[in-house]
């Protein structure tokens, strides 16, 4: 067995992403994802990388946009406000279909708000961030295990889709520790015919561009764009389900705030409730289809989230609202205690009556 | 299918933390399911400061704590702020150097500990963090001594060598006290 080691979600991620090859790292500093950046600065420079503190956000995603069109598996990291900043960036990325891997630690908003954990970027993540039709592939961990497998697997997924994978955590998966082990994910490497690597007299220019000034012809890259996203949504969905078998309530909860509810799971089932959790792995593509399954077991579906009620608008599209979605919540860096969401448990086995 | 939650409290400096980091350490060395959750807040910067650790036989749910099994604390209001969370029949510590104030409490186990005079009695003023979970590791039937000593060599780093021994002074400091 592979030796567990004690490490912070942050420094799990930037440790996995150098083993999964990346090599740049371009970044600015803010609280709760200054761990990522700290260990790449300490790491990059003994294993031939680059880590570079840009001037801003926007300097910083823009060199990710570089270094990613000459072919290079590179990332940044940062939490909410100065994703707000990278939103153009993103853009141009997914208007190019080049791929990146971009950290989001959440902090709660809207504005600088304050750097407790929160959920609150789950719509800026889910509908691509930036301006134009585009998605990038959301992925939320729940553990520091997950931070170190899910960010290899971002790797992976953005060079085989050409697009930008998101790892969307919060301050508390961040900033926590737990034993981790560093093999359970295979790196994979690809091909980039496509990328900025000079000719060499040897074949044409290659062309990396977001701009379409005929409008058929970006009508046809968005065509194109998405079938690709059909793949994405086809084969790459993840989420985890925890006692759903028998269940007639069913709690949907993603990143830390799944783990408080699984805790509510446990005591609601010492009371005779039979409830079960689903958690999304995967927020870019959602897992509809399991919960449109779902929503034909069960009565009640209770949605717990660091936000005002962000995700419950995916779980209402994918049921199609034929069954009640209450939400569990706290916000602005609150996190609901295993008590709330048990209490919201029991108000909606009394409600499905 | 034992799940022990222990919160640390005290002030920014006095390694609430690397308690915290030592109890996780020794959990995994012992191969428990563990989770360390740090306030990372402004208050870090000279206020207040707590650790959330959980050891358990089984996968950690939520890594934050509401309700401890074990509270120790090593200031006032750290105490004030937490001594009814604690579980009946659970464990509180106190550095009782500096916090005069008694637990009222009637139904939980209470030590006494003055650590920080002990600690600077040792010769290790900085170590009183230390004091304290000697004596956790005493009392506390899920967490024993033995590989107390392995721990702080995971945890001190190489270059800090010499810091294994006066962490291992404190400890046993903090054990022997009755």
């Amino acid at each position: 067995m592979a030796e567990r080691v004690l490490m912070k979600g942050n420094e799990a991620i930037a440790e996995a992403a150098i083993r999964a090859g990346c090599r740049h790292y371009f970044g600015y500093p803010i609280t709760p994802q200054t761990e990522v950046a700290a260990y790449m600065a300490k790491r990059m420079p003994k294993i031939g990388g680059v880590f570079l503190q840009a001037e801003s956000e926007i300097a910083s995603i823009n060199m990710v946009y570089g270094a990613a069109a000459a072919g290079m598996r590179v990332m940044t990291s940062s939490s909410s406000p100065g994703i707000s900043l990278k939103g153009e960036g993103l853009s141009y990325i997914a208007g190019s279909d080049v791929p990146a891997f971009v950290v989001n630690v959440q902090r709660g908003g809207p504005g600088l708000g304050g750097i407790q954990p929160s959920q609150s970027d789950y719509f800026q993540a889910t509908r691509g961030g930036g301006h134009g039709d585009y998605h990038m592939i959301v992925l939320a961990p729940a553990s520091v295990q997950e931070m170190a497998s899910l960010t290899v697997r971002g790797f992976n997924l953005a060079d085989r889709y050409l697009m930008t994978a998101m790892i969307l955590a919060d301050g508390t998966i961040g900033q926590m520790m737990e034993p981790i082990t560093f093999e359970d994910v295979e790196v994979e490497t690809f091909e980039k015919p496509w990328a900025l690597t000079g000719t060499k007299m040897q074949r044409n220019h290659n062309i990396v561009n977001s701009l379409y000034l005929k409008p058929d012809e970006l009508e046809r890259k968005n065509f194109e764009r998405y079938e690709r996203y059909r793949v994405v949504e086809e084969n790459e969905v993840l989420y985890e389900e925890y006692q759903m078998h028998d269940a007639e309530i069913c709690v949907v909860a993603f990143g830390i705030a799944s783990r408080v509810a699984r805790n509510a799971v446990v005591s609601a089932r010492k009371e005779g409730i039979r409830v079960g959790l689903i958690r999304p792995i995967t927020l870019w593509p959602f897992p509809s289809r399991v919960l449109r399954q779902a929503a034909e077991q069960v009565r009640h579906f209770v949605c717990v989230e660091l936000n005002m009620g962000q995700m419950i608008e995916d779980v209402r599209l994918a049921t199609g609202c034929i069954r009640p979605v209450s939400l569990c919540n706290r916000t602005g860096g609150m996190i609901p205690s295993p008590e709330q969401v048990l209490q919201s448990i029991r108000e909606a086995r009394k409600g499905g009556n | 299918m034992k799940t022990t939650q222990i919160l640390i409290a005290g002030f920014g400096g006095q390694g609430i933390l690397f308690a915290g980091k030592f109890l996780a350490y020794k959990g995994l060395l012992e191969d428990l399911q563990v989770s360390w959750l740090p306030s990372y807040g402004p208050e870090m910067r000279g206020g207040t400061a707590n650790c959330n650790v959980i050891l358990s036989d089984d996968p950690v749910g939520s890594p934050i704590i509401t309700d401890p099994d074990v509270l120790i604390v090593m200031n006032l209001p750290s105490l004030q702020k937490y001594v009814d969370s604690v579980v009946p029949g659970g464990q509180i510590y106190v550095d009782s150097t500096l916090i005069s104030e008694k637990v009222a409490r009637t139904d939980v186990e209470v030590y006494y500990i003055p650590a920080t005079q002990m600690a600077n009695d040792a010769g290790v003023p900085t170590l009183a963090n230390m004091v304290m979970m000697g004596h956790v590791l005493k009392n506390n039937p899920e967490l024993t001594f033995d590989g107390a000593d392995a721990t702080v060599q995971k945890l001190v780093p190489p270059a800090k060598a010499q810091l294994v021994e006066l962490n291992m002074k404190a400890l046993q400091a903090g054990r022997d006290y009755q």
